[in-house]
């Protein structure tokens, strides 16, 4: 188990020393600035699209989903309307709390065996709240990022900037959610380490996946508040990317490239690996189908006509037979 | 061909978050200001900046600071510059002495990057520099 954790920590220090490496020593600026972001969009762009289409065109043979409340049925048994959806709004429901507030998460619980050989279980909620903070302060930090890439730079963003650092506390100002997110991450892989269950099950990937974040917030974090870059020259480069009339900065210094270089990683690694469960969540049928099997038949879209002979068609080829035998038959043919 | 299950649905969801997620790529476009680069005002008058301009560049917030404690921590007030010249340690007093024109030289590159430090809500901006 602690091999796993040592791959995704090797493989890590080795994507940071790519960067350091490319342009530290052999002075690549123009490929690490220009070809590695248009290389890792385009990616992301074509994993993204792959992923869903292959979702979308693979059948689903029976509805499945995972509930957690009352099916309907008959009038006078309470069902419940969000837990074990029956309509399309009872669906809807249950996915915008899943997307925007994580719900699921919320029921994991501790066992424990008491002494007298009871099973304990308690409702815990740090996962829930250490992976709420990430996410949303993840969101903001990407959402800020809007301001190199708009011009002008739209009202929202700015005012995210204001909202962010608010505390105005040291120069530059420090982010709040730069600090949140980075907490929240450390708890979230400490926890897979610390936590034995939890270390059990945890590939190399998913410590990757979180090292990954880490080493883009705290690369991030060193290019705003130590090995400061000149923005104004950034916002050049960014702006000349996305309106493709390239521009190589003249940044000096790797701590910027190696930012660039694990966020344009990260964006090629998404669509292949478990982070893609942003998209997935939307497309996972164990959140999104209504819990009507009873009510209404579903069809597997694999079935194939199958030949099949009913009795009628059997008793039809049989019934003189079956008549002089003494055995009862269905249908007496009425001339007879 | 296979075939795609609730391809409406589907099909839809993901145009639109690619159309999001590209719009700074057509958005910068419709707008034509992509190459929009802001002209910062600086009058020269054979003047420096306190330290190197590229040092000003990044870094002149950590200046700021600087300045800042030693002025309400240690009560100095008096910078030495690399050249020997000394000056008074005061955003209003000394940057927007030379920076005359802070709207057009602060502001707008604070503008084109989405910033707006909140000092002015107690430091003065002296009347030659509001324009
Ligand atoms: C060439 C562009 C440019 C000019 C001109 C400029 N700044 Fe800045 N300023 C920046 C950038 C970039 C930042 C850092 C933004 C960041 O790191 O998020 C910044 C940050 C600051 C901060 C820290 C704000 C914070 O919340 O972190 C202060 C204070 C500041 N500038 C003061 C000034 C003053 C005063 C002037 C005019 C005398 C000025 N700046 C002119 C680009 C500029
Ligand atoms: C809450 C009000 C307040 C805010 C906001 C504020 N300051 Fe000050 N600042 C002061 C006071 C009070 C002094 C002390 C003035 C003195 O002793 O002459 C001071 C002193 C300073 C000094 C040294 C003396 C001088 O006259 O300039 C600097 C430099 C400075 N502040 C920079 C900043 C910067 C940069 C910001 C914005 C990020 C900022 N301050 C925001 C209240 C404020
Ligand atoms: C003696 C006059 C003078 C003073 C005082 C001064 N500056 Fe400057 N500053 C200049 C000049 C001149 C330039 C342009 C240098 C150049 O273009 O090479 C400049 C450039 C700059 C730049 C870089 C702009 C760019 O081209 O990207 C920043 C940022 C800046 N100053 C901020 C400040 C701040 C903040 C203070 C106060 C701590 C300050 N300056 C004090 C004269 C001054």
């Amino acid at each position: 188990m602690v091999e796993r954790l040592a791959y995704a920590f090797l493989f890590t220090i080795f994507l940071i020393l790519v960067p350091l490496i490319g342009v530290g020593i052999l002075n690549l600026q123009k490929v690490f600035s220009i070809f590695v972001p248009y290389l890792a969009f385009l990616i992301f762009l074509f994993g993204l699209v792959y992923r869903v289409l292959s979702w979308a065109t693979s059948p689903q043979p029976f509805k499945i989903p995972l509930v957690a409340g009352q099916q309907r049925s008959l009038k006078w048994i309470k069902s419940s309307y969000i837990e074990s959806p029956y309509t399309k709004t009872g669906v809807f429901l249950r996915m915008l709390l899943e997307i925007i507030f994580f719900r699921s998460l919320l029921r994991e619980e501790k066992v424990e065996t008491h002494p007298k050989k009871w099973l304990l279980f308690t409702s815990k909620k740090a996962l829930w709240l250490g992976s709420i903070i990430f996410h949303y302060s993840l969101l903001v930090i990407a959402l800020r990022h809007l301001k190199l890439f708009f011009e002008p730079v739209p009202s929202f963003v700015s005012l995210l900037h204001r909202a962010d650092s608010l505390f105005e506390i040291f120069l530059p100002t420090v982010y709040i959610t730069d600090i949140l997110a980075l907490l929240a991450l450390l708890f979230l892989f400490f926890r897979r380490i610390l936590v034995r269950q939890v270390m059990y099950v945890s590939y190399a990937t998913d410590y990757f996946a979180l090292l990954l974040i880490i080493s883009v917030i705290l690369s991030g974090a060193l290019v705003r508040y130590f090995f400061r870059v000149d923005l104004f020259d950034v916002k050049r480069f960014t702006l000349g990317l996305v309106s493709f009339r390239p521009y190589v900065p003249e940044v000096v210094g790797s701590a910027f490239y190696v930012h660039l270089f694990l966020v344009s990683f990260l964006f090629a690694y998404f669509p292949f690996s478990k982070l893609i469960h942003a998209g997935g969540i939307f497309l996972s049928p164990t959140r999104n189908l209504e819990n009507t099997s009873r009510e209404k038949r579903y069809i597997n879209p694999w079935n194939y006509p199958v030949k099949v002979r009913s009795y009628e068609e059997w008793e039809d080829e049989f019934r003189e037979m079956m008549r002089e035998a003494g055995i009862p038959v269905e249908k007496e043919e009425k001339e007879s | 061909m296979k075939r795609v299950y609730d391809g409406k649905k589907i099909i839809t969801g993901l145009v639109l978050f690619l159309a999001a997620f590209t719009s700074p790529f057509w958005y910068n476009t419709v707008f034509g200001t992509f190459d929009y680069v802001p002209e910062l005002k600086v009058e020269k008058n054979g003047k420096e900046c306190v330290k190197r301009t590229s040092y000003m560049k990044t870094n002149h917030m950590v200046l700021l600071r600087f300045w800042r404690d030693e002025v309400v921590r240690s009560g100095k007030r008096i910078y030495k510059k690399e050249d020997g010249t000394e000056i008074e340690m005061s955003l209003s007093g000394t940057c927007l002495k030379c920076h005359k024109n802070k709207e057009e030289f602060c502001d707008r590159c604070h503008g084109y990057l989405g910033k707006a430090p909140r000092c002015w809500s107690c430091h003065n901006v002296p009347r030659e520099a509001k324009k």
